[in-house]
């Protein structure tokens, strides 16, 4: 195990070696260092803006931070045990454990990789790709430092930002494991989250989110200063407010590669898979949903008007698809199940992701709804076609629901249709133009995007640890259950 | 002695129970069980997945008796677990060569 994360760290630093070549290793963009006396971010020494550096130093508001600590921790609750719950329950009950013991290491392998690199690939200035290394073992950051937030003169503690942005990454990659549930190989599990974070999670973040924060624009040239220091996606302008790409389209279609390269189950469309208990599944779901607060209201940074539209749309897309999927479902098979609304819930919360601080309340019930009856054919009529044994539908939903919202978002956003639009820092006020036509490009070039660099790195991925030590465990091992096979254990006595 | 073992609805238990009571029965052993007879099993969907479980549950009861209250024991079960539709269940009769109670170790129609 030792020797795969050796040369996996030494892989990872000759990748970063060669993606990071030209990165200046200076300092944070948007936070001051150790030194709260040098306030002004990075921004303050290009000529572009140099009056920044006269500006008095922003100091964290208490309820934003308040506001953000509690979101980060409800963005925990999403993982462990919320998703571990959802997928637990959906499995048979010889590999329950199994599942929540790949959320619980999963999440935790990935909080502390965010704290040596992760972090600062991510959210630190460097290519349009990937961030640069200055916070590296999160070096330099003390509690003086600052994160930009999207209102100019607004910082919360960067140690704040860094832990909310962890949460995120850690239940992306817990996502992933649904669709190859039952019947993967724990240490190929581990291996393969380890690469496709480093090389997928960490620059699909970057690209969308990274930019250097709205303090230092003034006019038209430090705006374009700003956006060239962005992410190659922020500088197309896409909309994604708290992961429709980065989170959901990421984690889905690594878990549609993994699906098939790790290949169906033994008696898959043979022998009955039911869930074993559609309670945990209902108690998942539901932890979900009240974590999910935390994770789209938190994505406004700060406890404003903003937080306040994502909270709304996040509590009002997710009752229309309960209601959509359910309805659907009825309709369609003659009764509406609990599985049902449960998975209807989470499509909800899926699509609403990228939409929640950008559309209005009634966009995010037509967001709902769509997803619900969408998201059920995602499981259903989809998944035969596609073929492969994905799970706990993983595709079917993430990824489904994922594209379906970051479309959405691009037409629903429109101040016409009641979205918030898109604020121009140089004016300092919603721009009066918007094109649904452009912005739906914009946002359907993120979704290629991801789709193409997840599931290409996914494969090499996949690929490159079936040859080191496997993808699955053997015929025995799946049929006796994974609790008892790989972890010597079970959930229930009789 | 015979031993009546019983497969009955599940919701029924309470009413037998009160039926073999009557009739003077001691004691009798009950036991959730899965089968499958002429009554169909029913499908369930999950995401689209359909399963055909064959298997219903039933409760299986089991109640020594003596040759004597046979017919009443078995009348008592018949009435009180009939519904009249498919899946009611079966009654089997078989005999027993040998009874004990462990605690005095009284054997036969006294160990009952």
């Amino acid at each position: 195990m030792l020797t795969w994360i050796k040369q996996l760290m030494a892989g990872s630093a000759m990748a970063m070696a060669i993606g990071f070549t030209g990165i200046t290793v200076t300092s944070v963009a948007y936070a001051d260092d150790a030194k709260p006396a040098v306030t002004a971010p990075a921004v303050a020494t290009t000529p572009a803006a140099p009056a920044a550096a006269a500006a008095p130093a922003p100091t964290p508001n208490k309820g934003d931070t308040a506001w953000m600590m509690v979101s980060t921790a409800l963005v925990l609750l999403m993982t462990v045990p919320g998703l571990a719950l959802f997928y637990g329950g959906l499995t048979r009950s010889k590999n329950v454990l199994s599942i929540l013991m790949q959320c619980m290491v999963i999440f935790s392998v990935i909080t502390v990789l965010w704290a040596i690199y992760g972090y600062s690939i991510a959210f630190t200035e460097g290519g349009a790709f990937f961030g640069g290394m200055d916070r590296l073992f999160l070096g330099g950051m003390t509690p003086d430092s600052n994160a930009a937030t999207f209102s100019k003169g607004i910082v919360i503690p960067e140690y704040v930002f860094m832990a909310f942005q962890a949460v995120f990454a850690t239940i992306t990659c817990c996502l992933i494991i649904g669709s190859f549930a039952e019947r993967a190989k724990f240490s190929a599990i581990l291996l393969f989250m380890i690469l496709w974070f480093t090389f997928s999670y960490l620059p699909i973040a970057h690209m969308v989110w990274f930019w250097p924060g709205p303090d230092d624009i003034k006019d038209a040239a430090s705006l374009d200063a700003i956006t060239a220091k962005a992410g190659w996606l922020w500088q197309k302008g896409i909309l994604d407010f708290a992961g429709g790409t980065v989170v959901h389209i990421n984690a889905a279609i690594a878990g549609l590669v993994g699906s098939f390269a790790i290949g169906k189950r033994l008696g898959y469309g043979k022998e009955a898979m039911k869930p074993h208990n559609l309670v945990y599944v209902m108690i998942g779901a539901s932890l979900l949903w009240f974590g999910w607060f935390g994770f789209n209201a938190g994505s406004a940074l700060e406890a404003n008007g903003s937080a306040a539209l994502a909270f709304v749309n996040t509590y009002l897309a997710t009752a229309a698809a309960v209601i959509g999927w359910s309805l659907a479902e009825w309709i369609s098979k003659g009764k509406p199940s609990m599985l049902g609304a449960a998975s209807g819930c989470v499509a909800g919360l899926v699509a609403i992701t990228p939409a929640a601080g950008f559309v209005g309340p009634m966009g995010a019930l037509i967001i709902g709804v769509l997803a619900g009856i969408i998201c059920l054919w995602g499981v259903t009529g989809l998944k035969k076609m596609l073929g492969s044994d994905d799970s706990l539908d993983v595709f079917g939903i993430h990824g489904v629901g994922g594209i379906l919202g970051a479309l959405l978002t691009g037409v629903f956003a429109a101040p016409s249709l009641g979205g918030t639009g898109i604020y121009d820092y140089v004016a300092n006020a919603v721009a009066p133009e918007y094109s649904i036509v452009s912005q739906l490009w914009i946002q359907s070039q993120g979704v290629i995007t991801t789709l193409i660099w997840s599931g290409v790195v996914s494969f090499i991925a996949f690929k490159l640890v079936d040859l080191m030590i496997g993808l699955r465990v053997n015929e025995e091992e799946e049929r006796e259950g994974l609790d008892i096979s790989s972890h010597s254990e079970e959930a229930y006595e009789i | 002695m015979k031993l009546i073992t019983a497969i009955i609805k599940p919701f029924k238990l309470d009413e037998v129970r009160e039926a073999l009571s009557e009739v003077g029965i001691s004691g009798i052993t009950v036991t959730e069980v899965k089968g499958f007879g002429r009554q169909k099993g029913h499908t369930e969907l999950y995401r689209g997945a359909e399963y055909v479980v064959d298997f219903l549950p039933k409760v299986k009861i089991e109640a020594a008796v003596e040759d004597g209250i046979l017919e009443r024991a078995i009348e008592a079960i018949e009435k009180s677990a009939r519904t009249g539709k498919i899946g009611d269940g079966k009654i089997f009769v078989s005999s027993i060569e040998h009874v004990i109670r462990i605690r005095t170790g009284e054997t036969g129609a006294a160990a009952l």
